[in-house]
């Protein structure tokens, strides 16, 4: 599903340049669930950034799902996002003036699908993460916990290939996050290939796969015996 | 590009920020006001000047005659050009088919005119049928002079309004008798000048009339002719001056008098002045248009900069947006239709606002410079779309800026 070969990436900090991916090799098949683990500034971020094509690598290959994503011009990868990604961000990112629901068929208007589907569809997905009664309030009468439900919900509703989440649970509470965490493994279950920022040991272990990143390469990357979230909650 | 989602989206933004809008609106208000407004008044400095012109037939050459001042053929100067019933036959049959409407008239200069106790001086002119329409006068009640009074020697009057308001009162003049140098003229019509009270005080009798009774013989003042109407002002134009020439070199030859000559024989076309008036207003338009634009412009750089403001504001949307599969395209359409939706709105509003202030304030300004300043249709119509495009403008900026941006640096924005 995808396939990143030799990666490279610097940031330009004044005159200097920052390197901060060092050559990443690393593939996820379709099912996995994966979390790239790391500390602060390790490079998590950058690397997730790269595979969502919000951001470009220097050096090295990427391929999503057999295509080569090098050099998109921006319509084409916003066409990309749209049809194979799915994000869900630390900090949520809903629209803070657009309702639950129109928050999650956002994506399904660049679909240039129909308000009538649309709406449907959204209220679907809203249904899914256990917000159905909620659908008409906006993401300020919403919890930390609630939000990022919407959030997951609306990274779901185009039917992406990978979903893409980075440190979901780091504004939430240990039992806000663990609930947030049955969910993803649910969805997981459900055979969407997921993979998971954290900085967050306990987070980590409730994937099936574990990327260790430090200084800008990766030290180790092994299976791991799931935890299920819900033991937690 | 304009769907129902874009119109909603646009809603959504607009009733989020009342405030931000509304003071987008108010520069843009402010300018469509003003153009409007400034537009009106120079319709109003337009009709105000259209008018003084409007008081006589606008396509009319008029024929005086005066003082040589330059010797010519023997002949000295200081001679008098006086003009006759034949110089009027000649000029009608030499220009056959040129004119519409054409009449000499003579002056008497004495013109105590009484009518039982009233009595006024006014301006007396023996004149033709067709003076009428030379005059551009209307008739108010009675009729003008006829071809058969002119061959009767008919003893009737036509007085101006003034006159009647004067002598009469209330009192109906048609069929009365008033004194003309102590000779009884009978009143047969009374007539209005767009000319004014000026042109309303005159009285006008037929001018074989004019001639018998005054022992003028065959003299008369003055000859005036109209051509007709062209559609092209120019074709109007180039065909009066040619006129003028062929006019101007006949009675010269006839009279001996020198090509240099000019105040011996002086024929004027109105469409001349009337050429510089229009000159004129074009220059007047110009300036309107152009301070009313400068100001339009204004309100667009203001919108431009708030609708910048809007996507600086709004980066981190953007970002989400594009995350989630915004197009560019999406996002400059997204900030154009609201960046329009606006510029037309509050436009509109300005329009109306300045209509209302036109509407109601202009029929009251009445005078020698402005009269009804007013706004046409087409300038309406104009300036709206003039919006359209302003507000495309003014969201060019800000729509391209925010179709440029990163996402992960639109993300990254707090
Ligand atoms: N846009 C940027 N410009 C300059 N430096 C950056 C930028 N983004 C991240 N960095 C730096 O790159 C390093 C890795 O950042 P990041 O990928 O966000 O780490 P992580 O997500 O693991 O905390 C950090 O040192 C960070 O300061
Ligand atoms: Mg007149």
């Amino acid at each position: 599903m995808i396939e990143i070969k030799d990666l490279h990436k610097s940031y330009k900090v004044g005159k200097n340049s920052l390197h901060v991916l060092k050559g990443i090799n690393f593939s996820v098949k379709e099912g996995e669930l994966v979390s790239i683990m790391g500390s602060s500034g390790s490079g998590k971020s950058t690397l997730l950034n790269i595979l969502g094509i919000l951001d470009e690598a220097d050096q090295g290959t990427y391929h999503l799902d057999g295509v080569p994503i090098k050099n998109l011009n921006e319509k084409i990868a916003a066409n990309y996002r749209n049809k194979f990604l799915g994000f869900i961000f630390q900090s949520f990112n809903l629209i803070n003036y657009k309702s639950a629901i129109d928050n999650v068929a956002l994506p399904l208007i660049y679909q240039g699908m129909g308000r009538k589907d649309r709406m449907e569809r959204s209220m679907a997905y809203l249904e899914k993460v256990g917000l159905a009664d909620w659908a008409k309030h906006k993401p300020n009468e919403l919890s930390g916990g609630q939000k990022q439900r919407v959030a997951i919900a609306r990274a779901l509703a185009s039917d992406p290939k990978v979903l893409l989440a980075d440190e979901l649970t780091g504004a939430l509470d240990t039992k806000t996050s663990y609930e947030i965490m049955d969910l993803i493994q649910g969805i997981n279950d459900e055979g969407k290939t997921i993979l998971v920022v954290t900085h967050e040991e306990d987070i980590a272990h409730m994937t099936k796969r574990i990327v260790n990143l430090k200084d800008g390469i990766i030290i180790d990357d092994s299976m791991n015996e799931q935890v299920k979230a819900i033991q937690n909650v | 590009m304009f769907s129902i989602e874009r119109w909603q989206e646009v809603f959504d933004t607009i009733s989020k920020n009342k405030l931000r809008t509304f003071l987008t609106s108010i520069s843009v208000i402010f300018g469509i006001f003003i153009l409007v407004v400034l537009l009106g008044v120079g319709e109003g400095m337009k009709n105000g000047i259209e008018k003084q012109f409007q008081s006589d037939a606008e396509n009319k050459i008029s024929v005086y005659t005066g003082v040589t001042t330059v010797g010519y053929k023997g002949l000295n100067p200081g001679r008098y050009i006086q003009l006759k019933n034949e110089d009027f036959d000649y000029t009608m049959s030499a220009n056959a088919g040129n004119f519409e409407s054409a009449s000499s008239m003579y002056r008497i200069w004495s013109g105590l005119i009484t009518y039982g106790e009233e009595s006024g001086s006014y301006r007396v002119e023996g004149v033709m049928s067709d003076y009428q329409a030379l005059e551009s006068a209307s008739m108010v009640s009675g009729r003008f002079i006829n071809l058969t009074d002119q061959k009767q020697y008919e003893k009737y009057v036509v007085i101006g309004q003034k006159v009647a308001d004067d002598l009469f009162d209330e009192k109906d003049p048609i069929g009365e008798y008033i004194k003309l140098s102590k000779i009884n003229f009978k009143v047969i019509g009374v007539f209005s000048d767009p000319g004014g009270e000026r042109e309303e005080s005159r009285v006008y009798i037929p001018l074989s009339t004019s001639q018998k009774v005054f022992g003028a013989g065959n003299d008369i003042r003055s000859m005036a002719f109209t051509i007709p109407k062209r559609t092209n002002f120019d074709d109007a134009l180039r065909e009066s001056e040619m006129i003028v020439n062929d006019l101007t070199n006949q009675l010269k030859t006839k009279y001996k008098v020198s090509p240099e000559d000019t105040s011996a024989i002086s024929v004027n076309s109105s469409l001349e002045s009337a050429k510089q008036f229009y000159d004129l207003m074009d220059v007047i338009k110009v300036f309107f248009w152009g301070v009313g634009i400068a100001t339009l412009l204004a309100g667009i750089v203001g919108v431009s900069n708030i609708m910048l403001i809007i996507v600086k504001e709004r980066t981190k949307e953007i970002g989400i947006r594009k995350a989630l599969g915004a197009k560019p395209m999406s996002i400059v359409a997204m900030v154009l239709h609201e960046s329009i939706f606006v510029t037309a709105i509050s436009g509109f509003v300005g329009l109306i606002l300045a209509l209302v202030l036109l509407e109601n304030l202009g029929p009251l300004i009445d005078s020698e410079f402005i009269s009804n300043p007013e706004v046409s249709f087409n300038v309406a119509i104009t300036t709206l779309i003039i919006l359209i495009i302003a507000g495309a403008l003014a969201g060019f900026f800000p729509a391209y800026r925010g179709a440029i941006i990163k996402p992960i640096d639109a993300l990254r924005d707090e």
